[in-house]
Formats: C-alpha cells, sequence, structure tokens
C-alpha cells in the first residue's frame, strides 16, 4: 500500500500578520519513519505542521512533495498522499462515529461519485485498526477522551494517506490513553509503513516514539537526528531554557530526560542513599 | 492490526448497512416534507373563504375558466402559495448553509443581518425611490451581498471566527432595522400593509410578477449550494480538519456565502425577511435527519412548509388576519431565547 514519500522544507518562512514565527528553516521527514516535532510553546511547532500540510501558506520558502510544492498541488490530490489531524477538530454534535470516520473518505470521492465498496473497506478498517468498531453507532459525543482520540484517528487513517501527520495528538488524555494512541500509531508505522510525523509535548514520551526528533527553538531548527543524538542536556538548555539530567531510559534504553528545578533536588555530589 | 480474514467482509458489510439505514432515513424524511408540502400547498389553494374542490382548482392550474375559481385560486390563491414555498424554500436552505458553514445555529442569514440588508434597501427602493420590481430586486442583492462583505471583512483576522461575526451581524441588523422603521415612517404615504411586509414578512397582495424573479433565483441558486454540500459537510469539521480533507475552504465559503445571499435578497425583496424562517428551519431539518446526513435540502422543504403553514394561520386562524412574518415571529423568538440560554448553561459562549 506505501509508497515512500518525500516531505521537506526548504527555507520555509511562516507567520501570522506581522509576526514570524518560523524563519528560513530546512528539514527532510524520514520516509517510513516517525519524527516527532519538540520545542518550547510557541516556538512554531504547531505552525510548521500546518505549513507542511498546506493549511498554512509560507512567506518564504516551500513545502515539497515527491518534488512538487504542496501548496501548488491540487487540494483533493494532496489530501490523498497527506492527512493532518489538527490539534482540536469540531465533532459536530451528535454525529456517529461511524458517519465522523466516513468523513476521512472526503478526497476520494467527486461532487457526483456515489459511495461504493472501496469507501466501505476502508472505513471498516480503520474502524478495526482503532478498535473502535464496536463504537461505530455511538455518538461521538458521548465517547471518552481516549476513545474520541482513536475516532478521531480512524478517520484519518479512513483517509489512507501514505503520511498522517498529527499536532498533539495525546494532549488531554490520561497517561495509559496517551501510551495507547502512541502504540497505535506505531502499529500503523510498523505494519504499512506509514510516515508519521507528529508534535509532541512531552519530552520523554517524544523520546520513547521518535525514530527521528526535530527539537526547534525561536522558530528555527535546533537539532534532529535519533533521539539519543538530539536529547541532551545542553539541547534542553537551550531549546526549553532548562536545567536538566539525561538517563537512559531503564524501560527502553532511550534517553529520560530528568528535569531539574528549584525545588526537591538533592546535591548533584551527594551519594546515593543505600537504605532506599 | 492484523485481521482473520474471516471476520472482515462482515465488518466490512455492517459498515454498508449502516450506512444504507442513514441515507434512507434521510430519504424517508425528504419524502414525508415534500408530500406535506404538497398537501399544504393543495390545501392553501382550495380553502379559504370560499372553499373551491380540488377539480375547480385543477381547472384553473390548467388554465381554463372557471366563474370565481379562476380569480380567487387563479389571481391570488396561486402566485400567493407558490411564493410561499419558493421563499421558504429560499429561506430555509440560505439559513441552513450558513449555520453549518460557520458551525453555529445563530449564524442564520436572518439574526446576523443579512435579510435586514436586503430588506431595508427593498423598503428604500419601494416606499422612497417608487423603482420597479426589477431594480428592486437588484438594489436588495447589491446591498445584501454589500452587508455580508462588510460583516465578513469587519470579522475577519487571521480567518473568520463564528462569534465575532455574528455579534458584529447583530449589530448591523439593528442598525438596519432603524433604518426600515424610519424609511416606513417617513413614507408619503402610509400603508400598514406594505409596511409590515418590510418589517416582518408579508405575502398579501401577492401578484406573479413578484414570484418569478424568487423562481429564477432558486432555479439557479439551488444547484450551486447543493454542489458544495460535500465540502460544507466536511467544514462541520473545522476549516483545519476540512481543509486537511481536500477542501478548499475560502473558496467554498464564498461561494456559499453569494449563493445564499443571492436567495435570501431575492426572497426578500419579494415577501418581505419573514422573521426566523432561514434561523427555523435548519435547525428542525437537522433533527429530522440526524446529524449525519446533509440536511440542505431537508432544511428548504422544512422552510417551504413552515410558510405555507404561517401564513394560512395568520389567514384564518384569528379574527384578524396577520402577516405570516407575525406568526413565524411567535414560533422563532422563543427558539433564540431557549439557543442562548442553552449555550450559556452549557458554558459555550454563544
Amino acid at each position: 500500500m506505501t509508497i515512500s514519500h518525500s516531505l521537506a522544507a526548504e527555507g520555509l518562512t511562516l507567520g501570522y500578520g506581522d509576526r514570524v514565527v518560523v524563519e528560513s528553516l530546512d528539514l527532510t521527514v524520514p520516509a517510513g519513519e516517525i519524527t516527532v516535532i519538540v520545542g518550547a510553546n510557541a516556538c512554531g511547532k504547531s505552525t510548521l505542521l500546518r505549513s507542511l500540510s498546506r493549511l498554512l501558506k509560507p512567506r518564504e520558502g516551500r513545502v515539497v512533495l515527491d518534488g512538487r510544492e504542496v501548496h501548488r498541488m491540487p487540494a483533493k490530490e494532496l489530501a490523498r498522499t497527506l492527512g493532518l489531524l489538527p490539534q482540536s477538530p469540531v465533532a459536530p454534535e451528535g454525529i456517529t462515529v461511524l458517519d465522523l470516520v466516513g468523513r476521512g473518505r472526503h478526497p476520494h470521492q467527486g461532487i457526483f461519485s456515489r459511495w461504493n465498496d472501496g469507501d466501505d473497506a476502508a472505513v471498516a478498517d480503520a474502524l478495526e485498526a482503532t478498535q473502535t468498531t464496536d463504537l461505530a453507532d455511538r455518538s461521538v459525543d458521548e465517547l471518552s477522551g481516549g476513545q474520541r482520540q482513536r475516532v478521531w484517528i480512524a478517520m484519518a487513517l479512513a483517509q489512507q494517506t501514505d503520511l498522517l501527520l498529527l499536532d498533539e495528538p495525546t494532549t488531554f488524555l490520561d497517561a495509559s490513553h496517551q501510551i495507547e494512541v502512541l502504540d497505535l500509531l506505531t502499529d500503523l508505522n510498523r505494519t504499512r509503513g506509514t510516515t508519521i510525523v507528529m508534535v509532541l509535548h512531552d519530552l520523554n514520551l517524544a523520546a520513547r516514539y521518535a525514530d527521528h526528533l526535530i527539537a526547534l527553538a525561536g522558530g528555527r531548527l535546533h537539532a534532529s537526528g535519533t533521539p539519543a543524538e538530539v536529547l541532551t542536556e545542553d539541547s534542553v538548555r537551550a531549546v526549553f531554557g532548562l536545567d536538566s539530567r539525561i538517563i537512559e531510559d531503564p524501560v527502553s534504553g532511550r534517553p529520560l530526560m530528568l528535569p531539574i528545578g528549584r525545588h526537591n533536588v538533592r546535591p548533584r555530589s551527594a551519594p546515593s542513599p543505600n537504605h532506599m | 492490526m492484523s485481521v482473520s480474514s474471516a471476520t472482515r467482509p462482515y465488518r466490512v458489510q455492517a459498515v454498508a448497512r449502516g450506512r444504507r439505514r442513514r441515507a434512507s432515513r434521510r430519504r424517508l424524511v425528504i419524502l414525508t416534507l415534500v408530500a406535506l408540502v404538497v398537501a399544504g400547498f393543495a390545501v392553501t389553494l382550495m380553502a379559504g373563504q370560499t372553499f373551491y374542490p380540488p377539480r375547480d382548482v385543477v381547472r384553473v392550474i390548467l388554465g381554463e375558466q372557471v366563474p370565481g375559481a379562476s380569480f380567487t385560486v387563479g389571481r391570488l390563491r396561486l402566485p400567493r402559495a407558490v411564493l410561499a414555498v419558493a421563499a421558504g424554500f429560499g429561506f430555509g436552505l440560505a439559513g441552513v448553509t450558513f449555520q453549518t458553514m460557520l458551525r453555529n445555529p445563530l449564524a442564520s442569514p436572518d439574526v446576523i443581518g443579512i435579510s435586514s440588508a436586503a430588506s431595508t434597501a427593498a423598503a428604500i427602493a419601494i416606499v422612497s425611490l417608487s423603482l420597479s420590481r426589477t431594480q428592486v430586486s437588484v438594489l436588495a442583492i447589491v446591498s445584501a451581498l454589500a452587508v455580508a462583505l462588510l460583516i465578513y471583512s469587519l470579522a475577519f483576522r487571521d480567518g473568520v471566527v463564528g462569534t465575532r461575526l455574528i455579534l458584529i451581524g447583530i449589530g448591523i441588523a439593528a442598525i438596519l432595522e432603524s433604518v426600515t422603521s424610519y424609511v416606513l415612517s417617513q413614507a408619503a404615504e402610509w400603508d400598514l400593509q406594505e409596511a409590515l411586509r418590510w418589517l416582518t414578512g408579508s405575502l398579501n397582495g401577492t401578484s406573479w410578477e413578484q414570484v418569478l424573479p424568487v423562481l429564477v433565483a432558486l432555479v439557479v441558486l439551488t444547484p450551486v449550494l447543493l454542489s458544495q454540500a460535500r465540502d460544507l459537510s466536511a467544514m462541520r469539521l473545522g476549516d483545519d480538519t476540512a481543509s486537511a480533507l481536500g477542501v478548499r475552504v475560502e473558496r467554498t465559503r464564498i461561494t456559499v456565502i453569494v449563493a445564499a445571499v443571492g436567495l435570501i435578497a431575492f426572497a426578500t425583496s419579494a415577501a418581505g425577511p419573514i422573521a426566523f424562517v432561514a434561523f427555523l428551519s435548519g435547525p428542525i431539518a437537522a433533527r429530522l435527519v440526524g446529524a449525519d446526513g446533509s440536511p440542505l435540502v431537508p432544511a428548504g422543504l422544512v422552510g417551504a412548509l413552515l410558510v405555507l403553514v404561517a401564513d394560512f394561520t395568520g389567514q384564518f386562524a384569528f379574527d384578524t388576519r396577520y402577516p405570516v412574518g407575525v406568526v413565524t415571529g411567535v414560533l422563532g423568538a422563543p427558539y433564540l431565547v431557549y439557543l442562548i440560554v442553552r449555550t450559556h448553561r452549557a458554558g459555550g459562549s454563544l
């Protein structure tokens, strides 16, 4: 199903009104991998994601998908290759899960073309993959936060794009639902080869799930590479202005960031207590 | 993730079944509404001060001369009933497209000042300037579009936010309505019937030359709006999600605004701003078809039915004859209050 696509930003400058949010940024999204974008609040993460998916026109530079500029591609054609789940999508009051997921088929339909068996199969498949089949006839309003997020991901899956962009898909979810959503996205990446680009707030979850980590600071690319390359004490200080210690995550073997604030911090030289 | 091949075909069939069930519910709603509109239309033609049997009514429609009926049905009741259906359909369809596009039931053209613009322009054109029918329609459309543009540009800041647009629209509606009142009070020949038409909407004294422009507008603009139905239903998920699904949001919005404002302006320049029909039809239609199907055609039919029934009620249910807009106003105002109370209870803002 998946063809590998190249998505890259070249000299991208983005802004709203007079304000420049992202400045001359170059980056390449590795095909078939999970890329996570991290950075401080208002550093331009979401703005970058919006521009990668054509929602925001660049001031300068361009976003290139398979050698073509995305802002010049026909909207529906782009939407068949690249999907986006915005940070706070709106569910119309009373809409059922089945219908919401069905909206994902929009780019595959013309004004006059009827819904066909392929559309049904794509919806059934998306429900199955997100384990929301049993919720199909429920109203989206009555679902829990975790269920709702799975349903939105199902809608994006029904779009059947090889690239999927997600803006903070784990916000407002508790720990177990965060892991559930990130596991689901990893499943998609591993079994279908879907290229995933997401913005995450939580650095440690980013390090845990990213194949490729991008750190933004003040609208510029600070570092990119594997989590081990990017998540260092120096980069946390540069990007977040935060002192920290990076240790090896005993569960995953990836880097784990321990923030150092002003309180409840043991002096660094103190011997570790034995009685714990 | 991996799905056993035994269960999959069943799942696909379940999805297809669910979709067909919804589609057939929508068809049933549309057919029922069409039947009710036709029935209401027929009753309006037959009943009144004098009752004419269906046979006479059909003969009049076919162009035969029937003593009494030819005048009462052919010249009085028929144009009035046709205008009721046409204007009602136009108001309902235009209203629901605005409400869907801005994701807010308060964003109906009769709440946010677009109907007021058309009726103020028409009142000035007819009462003060004594312009012809065509000139009145043109002026109403130009004014409604200009006001729509004004509201849109005042509300525009990094994209349009529904709430800001609604509040600005309500303010502009208030200004325009006071202008209408002033124009009517200054009119040389104070005609109460005419005044009521521009204040609340009325079908009294409808003639064919009033009906024709509305019919033409319906035939031209309805297909334009229906062609945007799918994009509109994607826009209910938010502008970003709709864009991600391949909808050209701005283009769809402009197309919808121009077509819907056109419908409103033509209908208003013939029947006045029949109160709350645009505002009520969409939510009623949405309740009938459910949240899943497109409410566009059902809302048009609900609008037609509302105007037919309200006009008939206003004419014959009370000792005094009330214009249609008074009856729909009595229905619509409590619903407006209910909507505002409900959103505030839910903790939302507008």
